[in-house]
């Protein structure tokens, strides 16, 4: 039993709570899909871990992503793929078992996978923690003590602008993280990198071509899959036609 | 219950990734409903979307890749949307022809 008042005085990391209760969710409904053998199951496991994995994404500070996540992955691909369970599943192919030495062998590659990148990915003794929360932390205090003197010297109760103007961008990291990437995400897709203000020639930089060519994908997939969806030909009685 | 107070690393957000790419591969070799492989491709790109946005955070490196991880992952998401669309259009349509999604039947392609 852990002292719960010695843990409960110790300053609880509220990142790393929700890290570890979504990060949870994610694997534990992950695996949950794939031991189930019913389809209509692993599309509910699957959303759920495709949320919980949008919930991580916030986590990371990058909240338009999580929101496309949420809306894109759990709002659209998988109702599509509910649909295609819907239209497919009779009560023969709604569960498939799969043999045992299939199983084996996937455990087999799958588990070495896991352990090969699990252990790169903490190889790297910088990438264990991060300072990032105390270092913003220390920056805040130190400038919040500069203007507390310096208000005490002057003998003034109110902030001057420009103290003011250093003071908020600061807050405003340590309270909502980065507030400007939706906006730079959106203008990089336009082909203007906000974020990188010393490039030159920023159309060069930006992220116009590809967008354009990943919303012609769509459309090409999407009629594509419309054509291949289409209902099946009738067989006519010249037998022309069919297959 | 230290780990709950010290502050979670680019690591842990990479295990978390490796793990659902693990987990996606192992959905698409044991699965032979096809559905339950496409939710296995699912889960892998979504695995590598994790470690995108992770390796764009700022929480955990100086030098992180900002706004091109965000926007690489917003384009695997979009793909991964096209992916789907097309990939059950073909289920649907091999569905309609051979009333079967076992993809251990569908050796009719055999060369």
């Amino acid at each position: 039993m852990t002292n719960l008042p010695l843990l409960l005085s110790a300053a609880i990391n509220w990142h790393t709570v929700f890290f570890y209760l979504v990060s949870f969710a994610a694997c534990g409904f992950a695996l949950a899909m794939v031991v189930s053998n019913n389809v209509v199951r692993m599309a509910f496991f699957l959303v759920i871990s495709l949320a919980a994995t949008s919930g991580l994404i916030f986590l990371t500070g990058a909240h338009f992503v999580g929101a496309m996540q949420l809306m894109i992955y759990v709002g659209g691909t998988v109702v599509l793929l509910i649909f295609g369970v819907m239209l497919t599943a009779q009560q023969a192919f709604i569960s498939m078992k799969t043999k045992a030495g299939d199983w084996i062998l996937a455990l087999i590659v799958g588990g070495s996978l896991l352990a090969l990148l699990t252990q790169i990915a903490f190889s790297v003794p910088a990438w264990r923690t991060s300072n990032y929360q105390a270092q913003l932390q220390a920056e805040v205090t130190a400038a919040e003590e500069e203007i507390i003197a310096a208000m005490a010297a002057d003998n003034r109760t109110e902030l001057t602008p420009e103290e003011e103007a250093r003071l908020r961008p600061l807050l405003a990291k340590l309270k909502y993280g980065q507030p400007g990437l939706t906006s730079q995400v959106g203008l990089g897709l336009v082909g203007v990198r906000a974020d990188q203000p010393e490039l030159d020639s920023p159309g060069y930089a930006g992220y116009l071509l590809p967008f354009e060519i990943v919303s012609v994908h769509l459309l090409v997939v999407l009629i594509g899959a419309a054509y291949l969806a289409r209902s099946k030909r009738s067989v006519s009685p010249t037998g022309e036609g069919g297959h | 219950m230290d780990f709950l107070t010290e502050p979670v690393g680019l690591s842990h957000f990479l295990a978390v990734g490796a793990f659902l790419f693990a987990i996606g591969a192992v959905c698409m070799a044991t699965k032979r409903n096809t559905l339950g492989v496409l939710m296995g491709v699912e889960l892998i790109l979504n695995g590598a979307n994790v470690n995108f946005v992770a390796f764009a955070s700022p929480y955990f490196r100086e030098e992180n890749l900002g706004l091109e991880g965000s926007l690489l992952a917003l384009f695997v998401i979009v793909l991964a949307a096209a992916e789907a669309a097309v990939a059950l259009a073909i289920a649907l349509n091999y569905y309609n022809n051979h009333s079967t999604i076992d993809v251990d039947k569908a050796n009719e392609l055999k060369g």
